[in-house]
């Protein structure tokens, strides 16, 4: 190889590379095109270059342990309920979903239950109504996953919470992916499992103090709510209640 | 910055190979961006976390070992041993890293790459920024950060052709 096709090869690499990082533009992709349909190195990059990823993105990932993360959220949350420093004042609306994250349903649940259960009802209707949106064609999904190291991560910087995403293909509810929603006034994430012929929303925000509530039935569609750990859940279904109640366990049974 | 915890971990994680060493990077980090946010006036909260998370983690490995990082130039001859380092024609690379699939092993190959080449590649494929904000979080030319990641991938292909002849 001449010096000169050597540093040719190199930069026609590079855009392999970019092309696979989705960095290339239409007339970059056109000229690589023409290349690589004669050149095996080429080939073999563009195969190569996926075989690693698919490998790195195998167990690499190293979200922050939940032991740290309690520690960082006490040391975060102000000591004294006195007025905050004017330097935290902007951060303090960033942080503020998080800690009810992690204090949960331990604040002020008294106050806000009597507040929302009037509004409860329109909240099932919404999730119904929400769900049914969902099934039409190609809008069950942003993230097609069955991973839950694919789905959780994709809500970061999407959504101000870290939803848990569970994997509960053992209990026969196979996770396909998940989507931001809209619900109660923000937004909320929303996990896709499937059940036999039927899929389930399960919705999940941070919890502003709403009670447990038993499943109701509206539309032909059954949900089950509960809260955990801080977080709301409402799971939906056309599946038979039996199967949300078990649904529910699995999640629940599941660490 | 919470919702970003486990992108900064993860980044505070690889780039110290230890995870006490990350703890601490990780909180100075966090000490770090409550004294800047003030002055944050970006759309990408991510990007910009990961980037005091990277600088602290510079800051203390600079500390802690002295200057032992080596800035590598990304220069074309890099980019060509690449082009001829690729598996022979005859080596399936496709066969030879399904072989190589192991997560340890994976993550020992990682570990082992230098810290430049490493945080590109991390910020690329776990992280999956784009080539801009790679540039922007290791405050290096895209051209560079092309490079890095080639080499960083190259280094990988590479030890995946290698585990063919190993026992």
């Amino acid at each position: 190889m001449s010096e000169a096709d050597s540093a040719r090869h190199c930069e026609m690499l590079l855009l392999v590379q970019a092309e696979f990082d989705g960095e290339l533009d239409a007339a970059q992709a056109a000229q690589l095109n023409l290349h690589r349909a004669g050149c095996a190195v080429c080939q073999r990059a563009s195969r190569a270059l996926g075989e690693t990823r698919a490998m790195l993105r195998e167990g690499l990932y190293e979200p922050a342990p939940q032991a740290l993360r309690a520690r960082l959220l006490e040391r975060a949350a102000p000591a004294r309920p006195a007025a905050p420093p004017p330097l935290s004042a902007r951060l303090a609306d960033w942080l503020r979903p998080a800690l009810g994250f992690a204090l949960g349903a331990a604040s002020a649940v008294a106050v806000s239950l009597a507040l929302l259960a009037p509004g409860t009802q329109s909240l099932t209707q919404q999730i119904v109504a929400s769900h049914i949106r969902a099934l039409q064609p190609g809008h069950l999904e942003d993230v097609a996953s069955t991973d839950q190291h694919t789905v959780k991560p994709w809500f970061d910087g999407r959504i101000d919470f870290s939803p848990p995403v569970k994997e509960l293909r053992g209990a026969g509810f196979p996770l396909v992916g998940g989507r931001l929603d809209y619900l109660a006034g923000r937004p909320v994430a929303a996990l896709v499992y499937h059940y036999r012929k039927h899929v389930i929303d399960l919705y999940v925000w941070p919890t502003a103090g709403v009670a447990a509530r038993a499943q109701t039935g509206r539309q032909g569609y059954n949900l089950v709510h509960w809260t955990d750990g801080g977080m709301n859940f409402w799971a939906v279904s056309d599946a038979e209640p039996k199967a949300l109640l078990d649904f529910k366990e699995a999640w629940q049974r599941t660490p | 910055m919470l919702p970003h915890l486990d992108a900064a971990h993860n980044l505070a994680r690889w780039l110290m190979r230890d995870s006490a060493a990350a703890e601490d990077v990780l909180q100075e980090a966090l000490l770090r961006s409550l004294n800047y946010f003030p002055s944050f006036r970006g759309v990408n909260p991510r990007a910009w976390l990961l980037q005091i998370v990277r600088n602290a983690a510079y800051d203390s490995i600079n500390l802690n070992r002295g200057v032992q990082l080596v800035p590598l130039a990304g220069s074309p001859a890099d980019i060509e041993a690449g082009a001829i380092d690729l598996p022979a024609e005859a080596d399936d690379p496709e066969e030879s890293l399904i072989r190589a699939r192991d997560v340890s092993r994976v993550r020992a190959l990682v570990a082992e790459l230098p810290v430049e080449l490493r945080e590109t590649l991390i910020l690329r494929e776990l992280e999956e920024l784009s080539y801009k904000e790679i540039s922007d979080v290791t405050q290096t030319p895209i051209g560079t950060v092309m490079s890095r990641l080639w080499r960083a991938r190259r280094r990988l292909i590479e030890a995946a052709g290698q585990a063919e002849k190993m026992p």
